[in-house]
């Protein structure tokens, strides 16, 4: 018995090393958005110039605002499109159901470098052409597969009979679905909608190759940035973006559990 | 889990409520994808007037120089180290989680582990780049602590690539294998060792064979998007940095050369279907 007692502190502190090793790079990239020399040299001394700097840098913040436009409207589509998805792959059974759900698959499994691609070719052959309508095009297909996951996953835990006692009380096909399902699936809708907005906000690659020049959102910038050299300004915009996608998902976590029992 | 129990027949019903969100992956996921089938049998771009026939030479250029085979295999190396050293660092947390911590602790921690991975991977690469270049934090530290100068200058090689790709990739093989351990019984455990068996055939018997699909469906998680990836080897790779995906991304943002750059794509989307394809078996005995 001993013996487990000493393994199970080297597991735990095995668990430590490993979250030290995800969280260090991040958190000295954050220290270094606060330190004054622009060439990354120690000592350290406390400054925000990077992040006034960032406030009056236009292209940046045009970026941001790109990013966000696009992440919302992203959220706002993917949410409510596959939402009413799920809900018809939830109530009704037909032929080419399975197929309908294995094709949810490959924009998750396939490579963004390969759908990204693929997008920029077939938007330019058709004229839809480059941009950040072709960007919110992208992203929302990228989205939906997550949204319907999400949703469908909450919706098996939903109790048919329900629907059933609503309709056999009179109720119309639209009342019972927004008095009766929807509420009760209501947590795995924000799950799937706070999903959307993670894929759409933190998305480079499939950006990247839609984006037109001057016209990008803020990976495909800060990546345009890195490429040219490293400033601690992309260190303060990466900061922000870190903390907001990380504040993002706990808030998800709120909502959906993951990993399951308790 | 029966989802039928709601189920009512017919699709013309349900068709208002499906047809958008697959018109949308249509326009924007399948068309875009078999546009590029067709592309990659083309001279030119189909487009401002300018001439274009079918061809094969796109794919002849690929088997031809042995550059393209060479590069492909670079990348496929790459996915097979990045996905054993996730695995190698990646399972004993996962198994540590499961087994050892309970509760609340269990629960944070694990939302820790995963909570990277929703973050940017773009800012995550370049985190490293803040600690991997020379007169960088490793560099300085190991320096105040060692008693002869050293330089680290790790940056911009193949070291620096895997982990990066490592640290972006981790999270996946702790949280697949994390599900599949944890619903090993630990009475299962407990039988196993109070007859007699090692820690370490416990291990090789009982444990590792059943969390294997957790094990395959991380490996895949990794594999697939690390040979696709050019992000992270042009950031912290530098010259050393050219693997398939970024020969990808030239094609189709320096060289301009889109029917070469479809050809490669598709010959990667074949591989990594061939991939996803071999795997199944195994994951599906996982769902039953």
């Amino acid at each position: 018995m001993k013996l487990t007692g000493w393994l199970e502190g080297v597991g735990r502190f095995y668990v430590g090393l490993l979250l030290a090793f995800l969280y260090l790079p991040i958190v000295i990239m954050a220290l270094m958005s606060f330190n004054a020399s622009p060439f990354y040299q120690l000592p350290f001394e406390w400054t925000t110039h990077w992040y006034s700097d960032l406030s009056r840098n236009n292209q940046l913040l045009t970026a941001t605002l790109n990013s966000l436009r696009i992440a919302v409207m992203t959220t706002v589509i993917a949410t409510i499109l596959g939402t009413a998805a799920s809900i018809a792959l939830y109530r009704y059974d037909f032929r080419g159901k399975r197929i309908l759900q294995v094709l949810l698959f490959p924009p998750i499994a396939i490579p963004w470098l390969i759908t990204g691609t693929a997008m920029l070719i077939f938007f330019y052959g058709i004229g839809i052409g480059r941009g950040l309508h072709a960007i919110l095009l992208g992203h929302v297909a990228l989205a939906l597969p997550y949204v319907i996951v999400v949703v469908s996953a909450r919706l098996q835990t939903f109790a048919p009979e329900l629907e059933e006692a609503a309709r056999s009380l009179g109720a119309s096909q639209w009342q019972v679905t927004r008095r009766v399902t929807l509420p009760w699936i209501m947590p795995g809708v924000i799950a799937g909608a706070l999903f959307a907005f993670a894929v759409s906000f933190d998305q480079f690659v499939v950006s990247y190759f839609l984006a037109t020049p001057g016209q990008g959102t803020l990976p495909v910038e800060i990546y345009a940035a890195i490429r040219k050299g490293f400033t601690p300004e992309i260190n303060a915009v990466s900061t922000i973006i870190i903390v907001v996608s990380m504040g993002l998902m706990l808030v998800t976590a709120r909502f959906f559990k993951f990993g399951g029992d308790r | 889990m029966t989802s039928a129990q709601a189920a009512r027949k017919g699709i013309r019903p349900a068709l208002p409520l499906l047809a958008p969100a697959y018109l949308w992956l249509t326009v924007a996921i399948f068309l875009p994808l078999s546009a590029m089938a067709f592309f990659s049998f083309m001279t030119d771009l189909p487009m401002a007037g300018r001439e274009w026939s079918l061809t094969l030479k796109n794919y002849a250029a690929f088997f031809s120089t042995s550059l393209y085979l060479t590069l492909l295999w670079s990348s496929l190396r790459l996915g097979l180290e990045v996905t054993a050293w996730c695995l190698v660092i990646g399972f004993p947390a996962a198994y540590v989680l499961a087994k050892v911590l309970k509760g609340r602790a269990r629960e944070a921690i694990f939302l820790l582990v995963i909570l990277p991975f929703w973050s940017n991977g773009l800012v995550r690469i370049f985190s490293w780049a803040m600690v991997l270049r020379e007169g960088g934090i490793l560099d300085t530290a190991l320096n105040a602590v060692l008693p002869f100068t050293v330089s680290i200058d790790l940056m911009y090689s193949y070291p620096a690539v895997i982990i990066g790709l490592v640290h972006s990739y981790v999270p996946y093989m702790v949280l697949t294998c994390y599900l599949t351990l944890q619903a090993i019984d630990d009475s299962l455990i407990e039988a196993a060792r109070s007859l007699g068996a090692s820690r370490r055939q416990v291990l090789r018997r009982l444990i590792l064979p059943l969390a294997m699909p957790g094990i395959v469906a991380g490996a895949v998680l990794i594999f697939v998007p690390v040979v696709g990836s050019f992000m992270e080897p042009r950031i912290l790779g530098g010259r050393t940095g050219t693997f398939y995906g970024t020969v990808i991304e030239d094609q189709f943002v320096a060289v301009f050369n889109w029917p070469l750059g479809a050809a490669l794509s598709f010959i990667l989307l074949a591989v990594v279907l061939l991939i996803l394809a071999a795997s199944a078996p195994i994951l599906r005995r996982a769902q039953q």
